[in-house]
């Protein structure tokens, strides 16, 4: 009952504070890539895989009073803060989640940028292609970000970090 | 002339409800219509298990998808000669939309769920697997094909192109939104949309709407956000999906633990072991959905057989709405009482919530992936149809989410009087 909301729960209560609703869309995303069984389905949109079933799902928890979402005014844009309750942390000892242990998963998302998080869960996308294509792809859809040389070669450096989750 | 230009010797045209005549001039779409794979999508109910709420939602994918084609027909005559439409893409456009949704199964949002599967992931193997449709796209040009794909899936380079396709004001949801209120027969979904697509200008990345468009787009976004309450959401339909999960959950299971079918799941076996060839996908319509269920009404295993009869007569879940927060100890003692009296709460007794739906209504899309509606002010200037327009501010800033409980009122029913659960169950159920 509710398990995939207990999971996102979970996360949030692993992951502490999330900054930035793009940034909450790609962890998740790059989470699911790397076997942790989240259920939202996500699809490219434009820029990026983006999940609206993870969307509704987020405001299902925040209209419950499960997940605190903080509107922050930054002059040209909005940013969210997000963060689980106490009810939410109430509602998950009655009913738990099966949410493997990926604490250490979620922290070392959580400390990247979310310009970071946008290029290597494109690349990911593109996971299927070879190499040298992936780069293309990325340059060609995400051509607004200009993403560097230098960003790319970090990018699959994190990748072959995130393996060892695997 | 190469078969991309080829042109038919006279027009062809369907009659069509929503838009009057759908015209076909080009060879390639007249060849595409008539492929198996295109056809098979007269199969597939455009919206599911809603026929069971809406009797007349009997309509197929096949209609839908000539319908975005027709539209992106219009939108690409009007876009003609405009700055920063490219004509050579035209025929691009006219493929993507009338192939948007070939790889849908039958109920696929259940069977997508149930099974891991992706519609797109499909479209895309249609597309450029061995199929009737890949070799006619592939007579256009060798690169055409994939090209289709990438506009299918949005990841083509031309943002422009995809988004005609897809997004949030694209010919697929005014196809839906117009053809799913005519056959559900809801006063809701109508918006004018000759208007629209009179309104709509190209830029390099993305269309926008001319800004004396912006009531005709209101009224739209008005349909949208109505028809996703009224039918889209409707607490019947997502009873007859409830069902639908779980016909295929049980037999998925009893597959698994080997249980002597007296009707083999001979269509469904590659959907269990994961490996699905493109040609058992395409062997999969609801026709054969259908049988199946008819037949699993007769088989021994008392939940696989309740549930198919339920599906084929029409015997829905009551439901009654739920709250996650005040509730959730309530329903882990219904769980307990449904196993007391031997209803299995794992495929009588479900939660569903709005986020279990694939459908969705407009957001601004402040920080995310998803392009917003712009409206285009006489200076130039692009601006955020929400930051214009106070109606639809009034609807997009609304978070309005849903979860309902669903349960076979006539099995509680028959559990004898004497029984002590029987009464909790009502009246934690709130039954009478």
């Amino acid at each position: 009952m509710l398990l995939n909301h207990a999971r996102l729960m979970r996360f949030f209560v692993e992951a502490q504070d999330i900054v930035g609703r793009k940034k909450l869309q790609k962890m998740i995303y790059i989470l699911k890539k790397t076997g942790v069984p989240f259920n939202e389905k996500f699809a490219f949109h434009f820029y990026g895989p983006y999940s609206e079933e993870l969307t509704l799902r987020i405001e299902e928890l925040c209209n419950l009073g499960f997940i605190i979402e903080e509107k922050q005014d930054k002059g040209h844009y909005s940013q969210y803060h997000y963060r689980i309750s106490q009810a939410g942390q109430q509602f998950l000892e009655q009913a738990p989640d099966d949410l493997p242990n990926c604490k250490e998963q979620i922290e070392l998302l959580n400390n990247q940028r979310s310009r970071f998080l946008e290029l290597v869960a494109t690349m990911l996308f593109f996971e299927d292609l070879p190499r040298h294509e992936v780069e293309k792809k990325v340059q060609e859809v995400k051509a607004s970000a200009n993403y560097s040389e230098e960003e790319l070669k970090e990018a699959w450096q994190f990748l072959d970090q995130l393996q060892q989750f695997h | 002339m190469t078969y991309r230009d080829q042109q038919l010797r006279e027009e062809k045209v369907f009659k069509d409800p929503v838009h009057s005549y759908v015209h076909v001039r080009d060879q390639v779409i007249w060849d595409l219509i008539g492929t198996r794979e295109f056809q098979r999508l007269r199969r597939i109910k455009q919206l599911g298990t809603t026929f069971l709420t809406f009797h007349g939602a009997e309509h197929s994918r096949f209609s839908h998808s000539l319908g975005v084609y027709e539209i992106i027909r219009r939108i690409t005559d009007n876009f003609s000669g405009r700055p920063n439409w490219n004509p050579e893409e035209r025929l691009l456009c006219l493929t993507a939309a009338l192939l948007h949704d070939l790889g849908h199964g039958p109920y696929s949002h259940s069977f997508e769920k149930i099974f891991d599967l992706d519609h797109e992931d499909f479209t895309k193997k249609m597309i450029l697997g061995q199929t009737e449709i890949n070799a006619i796209l592939a007579k256009v040009s060798p690169y055409f094909p994939k090209k289709v794909a990438e506009v299918i899936n949005k990841t083509y380079h031309n943002k422009l192109v995809v988004s005609l396709i897809s997004s949030q004001i694209d010919a697929d949801r005014m196809d839906y939104l117009q053809r799913d209120a005519y056959y559900t027969g809801v006063s809701y979904g109508h918006f004018d949309m000759e208007r629209i697509l009179r309104v709509m200008r190209p830029l390099p990345d993305k269309v926008v709407i001319k800004s004396s468009g912006m009531h005709a787009v209101e009224d739209y976004i008005m349909s949208r956000y109505q028809m996703y309450w009224q039918v889209y959401f409707h607490p019947v339909s997502r009873s007859a999906e409830v069902l639908l999960s779980k016909i295929l959950h049980r037999v998925k299971a009893l597959y698994q633990k080997q249980y002597p079918f007296k009707q083999e799941p001979i269509h469904f076996l590659s959907f269990f072991t994961g490996e699905i060839a493109i040609e058992d996908y395409i062997n999969l319509d609801e026709t054969i959905v259908m049988y199946y269920f008819q037949m699993w009404m007769n088989e021994e295993d008392p939940i696989l057989s309740d549930l198919c009869q339920r599906f084929t007569n029409r015997r829905l879940f009551q439901y009654t709405d739920f709250n996650p927060i005040r509730k959730i100890t309530e329903l882990k003692e219904l769980t307990y009482l449904f196993e007391n009296v031997g209803i299995d709460p794992d495929y009588y007794l479900v939660v569903d919530s709005s986020s279990d739906l694939p459908y969705d209504f407009y957001r601004p899309g402040e920080e995310e992936e998803r392009l917003p509606i712009y409206l285009q002010m006489t200076d130039g200037e692009l601006v955020e149809l929400s930051r214009a327009s106070e109606i639809v501010e009034s609807i997009s800033g609304k978070k309005r989410t849903d979860h309902k409980l669903y349960y076979p009122a006539d099995l509680i029913e028959q559990l004898p009087d004497h029984k002590i659960e029987k009464g909790r169950i009502k009246a934690l159920l709130g039954l009478k």
